[in-house]
């Protein structure tokens, strides 16, 4: 007699969890800063086609780390949602709260749903207001939390380092230049050596209250990122990631097969549920297809 | 229990068009898909008179005049017809202003929903088909009196220069060369900038033509708004040039109106144009 197997809701969540926040560890970080005039994204991001800092509105900017494709679909429902709006009200009715709380409900539906994989991805949602007390700086977890960030924020990879790094540099209402160069140091800095990104692999965006017209959000071009960074030596190449060097494995062959591990990508060998001669239960075993190993920005 | 994340639509990739959004989202909010009753409802619907564009060289300049009106009403004497539609394009209103005014919320949100979406404007002629859309969406509101004919122009970053775009009630779009205008004044301003335009002319001669075109327009047209000289009312200029586009400040055009206005104190007609040409040269 074959038993329904049974998983704790702790478990799967853990489980769930855990499979968002390894896929969300594997990209570089992303830094906010908030500045005088506004508040500051930098990211290191080799790709100049492939944004990890968007504008969503007038005043609205968005940050995302993980699955490219997940946080892709949720800037373009970003985009549409704040039109949407923007056209059906007027301008000023698009607000970064309204957006934060789009995406926690959508992150959050999925993440508890039975049915569909977690969004390996974390955001930041920023809008800056008339003046800094008005500025807002949302992170938005894999499972629908929303926490409000002041002052700075980090999410992804290392983000633990940079964080670090930052609080102990950070002051409030700084310059434009001193929080880029407080962004672009905290993003090479290690615990043995600080590394100096080139500025073409580095992605920073300001929403910038200075600015005249109305959409306020701009990129940082490399040109005036080497004038705002200045002097720094010669620049140092990232370390490969221990992910790059390990052979990817062939989806026909694949390391042993781990049960506790939700993402490895071997499974079938062993029945999932029962061994039909010993009646003993296996515990459940990731699907094969689906699941990441492929590059997360 | 409904499903409190964002609608499946919204999280599918595939158009970067917002009116195409719209569309499938929520149609009721087009400006073109009213169910009207049959019969004529022009008369209803306050509308806007005369717009005017002139290309420099290095940039393009349009204008507008303040008035609209309904029958032989003036509804309203400071009106902007004449809107940035990007920071490199503008758009000027001639026909049912209200609808007009709709338009081109609908058509700036347009161009700045796709440049957000693909992170890159679309091209020159791109922004001129999408208006093209939008009017030919109108059609059947045109055709019981709401009709829209707006005036596009632009600087082409590829080309290097400014463009003029003019279009009918059907969306059929057609590029003018050096100056166009459209509204119920536009005859009579075309015929003084036939007189008065040049090629060579820079920024400010450029936005003096069109000040007096308006002039000429309003002396003519009873829908066309003349400068209001009690209330200080100038036409809206806007200028677009590699640089981006800005609103030229009332102060500089009320300059212009005024020297314009002293003028036409000595000789109401305008200036003169000689009467064998050549003289002045750069003339089409």
């Amino acid at each position: 007699m074959s038993m329904p197997f049974y998983v704790s809701p702790e478990q799967l969540m853990k489980d769930r969890a855990d499979f968002a926040r390894k896929g969300i560890a594997r990209g570089r970080s992303v830094v906010t800063i908030q500045y005088a005039e506004g508040i500051l994204f930098a990211s290191e991001n080799p790709s100049q086609a492939l944004h990890k800092v968007s504008e969503i509105y007038d005043r609205i900017a968005f940050a995302a780390v993980g699955r490219y494709n997940e946080f892709e679909n949720l800037r373009i429902a970003g985009v549409r949602l704040a039109d949407m709006r923007g056209y059906a009200y007027d301008r000023r009715d698009v607000t970064g709260r309204g957006l934060a709380n789009a995406y926690a409900q959508t992150l959050g539906t999925i993440f508890s749903s039975g049915g569909e994989k977690p969004y390996e991805v974390e955001l930041f949602v920023a809008e800056i207001g008339d003046t800094a007390d008005g500025d807002q700086i949302f992170r938005l977890t894999y499972d629908g939390q929303v926490a409000d960030e002041q002052g700075f924020a980090v999410m992804g990879g290392a983000s633990d380092m940079v964080a670090t790094y930052i609080k102990e540099h950070y002051k409030p209402d700084q310059s434009l230049e001193s929080a880029v160069r407080l962004a672009v140091a905290a993003l090479g800095h290690t615990d043995d050596a600080d590394r100096v990104i080139d500025v073409d692999h580095l992605e920073v965006a300001i929403l910038d209250r200075t600015r005249s017209q109305p959409r306020k959000f701009s990129r940082v071009s490399p040109a005036r990122l080497s004038t705002l960074l200045g002097e720094r030596g010669p620049s140092t190449p990232d370390e490969p990631d221990p992910e790059d060097t390990r052979p990817g494995t062939a989806s026909s062959a694949g390391g042993p097969d781990d049960p506790s591990d939700p993402t490895d990508q071997t499974s079938g060998h062993v029945a999932p549920l029962e061994d039909p001669v010993t009646g003993e239960s296996e515990p459940p075993v990731a699907p094969t297809s689906g699941v990441p190993g492929g590059p997360a920005l | 229990m409904t499903d409190p994340r964002l609608p499946a639509a919204y999280l599918q990739p595939g158009t970067s068009s917002f009116s195409d959004f719209l569309a499938s989202q929520s149609p009721d909010l087009l400006p073109g898909r009213r169910a009207l009753p049959q019969g004529q409802v022009g008369d209803l619907a306050p509308h806007g008179t005369t717009i005017v564009a002139a290309t420099f060289p290095g940039g393009v300049v349009m204008a507008g005049d303040r008035r609209a009106t309904m029958g032989n009403i003036i509804a309203q004497r400071d009106i902007e017809k004449v809107f940035p539609s990007d920071e490199y394009s503008i758009v000027g209103i001639a026909g049912a202003a209200g609808l007009a005014v709709e338009m081109v919320r609908l058509f700036q949100t347009e161009l700045e929903h796709y440049e957000k979406i693909e992170g890159t404007t679309l091209s020159m002629d791109g922004k001129a088909n999408r208006l093209s859309a939008l009017i030919r969406a109108n059609l059947g509101m045109a055709m019981q009196g709401l009709a829209v004919v707006p005036l596009f122009a632009g600087f082409d970053l590829r080309q290097g220069h400014g463009r003029i775009f003019s279009y009918d009630v059907t969306g059929g779009r057609y590029e003018e060369q050096a100056f166009f205008s459209v509204g119920s004044g536009s005859l009579f301003a075309k015929g003084s900038l036939k007189k008065l335009y040049r090629e060579d002319l820079d920024e400010t001669g450029c936005v003096t033509a069109l000040v007096q075109a308006l002039y000429d327009a309003a002396d003519d047209d009873s829908a066309t708004g003349g400068p209001d000289l009690a209330r200080r009312i100038f036409p809206v200029v806007r200028v677009i040039t590699a640089e981006g586009g800005r609103r030229v400040p009332d102060d500089e055009v009320a300059e212009i109106a005024d020297r314009v206005i002293a003028g036409r104190m000595i000789r109401p007609d305008g200036p003169g144009a000689p009467l064998t040409g050549g003289a002045t040269g750069g003339n089409r």
